[in-house]
């Protein structure tokens, strides 16, 4: 998606010059998940497999509505299920679709040492080209959210690509086409910023949910998959969503001073033997 | 001629060489991406990826092999506390100043240590990121940074150590690839074992 497919050209039964000529807007794609209006029927699960090209795997059912405990590498898409009891006794289900929220500052990508293994496009998706993959998971290391997850037999680590493929192509990703309640929405991230305003203002004007928000979090520099929740203070109701998402402050300092500090430290090491042979050489040879 | 090393001690030390330089190759290729070349130079970041710990644990068992064989010859006395005083003459190669040595100076003692435990570091650090889906994810951030901080460590010490034993020792490197020293060799550098392995009194 350029900037150009975006900017208005001409505008049909329009006098003068086209509003909007030139300006061009924020290309950034983004999803939103409304999360009170998801029925967790797993439609977006179904779909998310058959794009991908996985089998179905084995479930487990352990008394609640959750297909598996846990995302896994061939499974990039799960609805998280937690029934809650509010202070006043009130009940709930609360339903989340879990996946890779395609930070704007990603962890795995800070934290990836293989050239190419993970690229962020300017569109915001970050995606893992698996040819370049090494297997060593410093990616899981750097993710606030445990998203990537290791094929043990093929060593590679899979997430979901934010359907990059579809998007590529100008569709939108395969969840959000399966999704029959309309709670999941896909656009460019101004209009899903906005739409997620307006949901939330009727959520606080028409609902009891006046604590509602959107889950944009700063502490990654925001994401490109947002969420609407009914209580914007306790995402870590949601399946344990953190409620401060931030890069792993010692994988911050492991990629970042440490590395200076240590090609710093290195580069004296060899030009100080160096400076040394310069100055006072080699000792006495005793034959 | 005099045998300053056995058969068995060049074999144990140039095992141990081969796997750290293997593993500081690699490393390195992981540990910044302007030297992630080398990785691909080796085979590909796969491979290095597979073997670099392989050879970690290689070097590990080579370390404890040299362990046993020259623990004793390792531990620090008198003669080496002596003989760190007069660092700086000897590094500045003001060698009639510097005392009489045994076996190893005290210089050789310390890369030996430093390798010894960076060798354990390195080994409890590797084993977790070597499995990381085994182990729980709060230990995987502190362990690579253990990692990292013991590999540079003794990358400090081996760059010291390859200088001193090709460049700045003239001998050093032919001893310890044909396992012997001249006379004059041992006495310049390592008085007090050579009279041990001669009875020479003089």
């Amino acid at each position: 998606m350029s900037n150009g497919v975006l900017e208005v050209k001409a505008i049909s039964g329009h006098t003068g010059p086209v509003p909007g000529r030139d300006a061009s807007r924020d290309f950034a794609v983004a999803k939103l998940i409304d999360v009170t209006t998801c029925i967790g029927c797993k439609a977006c699960e179904v779909a998310c497999l058959e794009w991908n090209g996985y089998p179905f795997r084995e479930t487990t059912f352990d008394n609640t509505y959750q297909t598996m405990p846990d995302t896994a590498w061939n499974y990039y898409n799960l609805i998280r299920f937690n029934e809650y009891v509010g202070d006043d006794g009130a009940f709930s289900w609360l339903m989340r679709k879990d996946q890779c929220m395609h930070c704007a500052d990603p962890g795995c990508l800070r934290a990836c040492p293989s050239d190419s293994a993970i690229v962020q496009y300017a569109n915001g998706i970050v995606d893992f080209q698996q040819e370049f993959c090494i297997g060593c998971q410093y990616c899981v290391t750097g993710c606030p959210f445990n998203i990537p997850k290791f094929n043990p037999e093929t060593k590679k680590v899979h997430k979901c690509t934010l359907c990059s493929d579809r998007v590529g192509a100008g569709l939108e990703p395969a969840c959000i086409k399966a999704c029959p309640t309309g709670c999941l929405h896909f656009g460019s991230k101004d209009d899903m910023t906005n739409l997620a305003g307006q949901r939330v203002a009727q959520l606080k004007e028409h609902t009891s949910h006046k604590n509602a928000g959107v889950y944009d979090p700063p502490g990654v520099g925001g994401t490109h998959v947002m969420y609407v929740l009914h209580d914007i203070d306790h995402p870590e109701r949601y399946g344990g969503l953190p409620k401060d998402p931030q890069v792993p402050l010692l994988v911050r300092i492991w990629k970042g001073p440490l590395k200076w500090m240590g090609n710093l430290a290195m580069t004296a090491g060899i030009i100080g033997v160096l400076a040394h042979f310069v100055r006072y050489g080699p000792k006495d040879k005793h034959d | 001629m005099i045998e300053r090393y056995t058969f068995h001690e060049r074999v144990c030390h140039w095992m141990t060489a081969l796997t750290y330089t293997y593993c500081f190759a690699t490393g390195l290729a992981l540990y910044t991406p302007h030297l992630f070349w080398i990785a691909l130079a080796l085979g590909g970041g796969p491979t290095s990826r597979f073997w670099h710990p392989v050879f970690g644990a290689a070097f590990v068992v080579c370390a404890i092999w040299m362990h046993g064989m020259w623990r004793g010859d390792m531990s620090m006395t008198d003669v080496d506390r002596e003989w760190m005083k007069g660092l700086r003459d000897y590094i500045e190669n003001r060698d009639d100043r510097v005392v009489a040595q045994g076996r190893f100076n005290a210089g050789q003692k310390e890369f030996y240590w430093i390798m010894y435990y960076g060798a354990a570091l390195l080994l409890v650090s590797g084993v977790v990121m070597w499995f990381p889906e085994y182990m729980p994810i709060w230990l995987r951030a502190p362990m690579i940074v253990l990692h990292e901080c013991a590999a540079l460590v003794t990358i400090g010490g081996f760059i010291i150590h390859v200088y001193m034993g090709v460049f700045m020792v003239p001998g050093g490197l032919h001893a310890i690839l044909t396992g012997s020293v001249t006379r004059g060799w041992a006495k310049a550098h390592h008085a007090i074992w050579y009279k041990a392995v001669t009875g020479d009194r003089e």
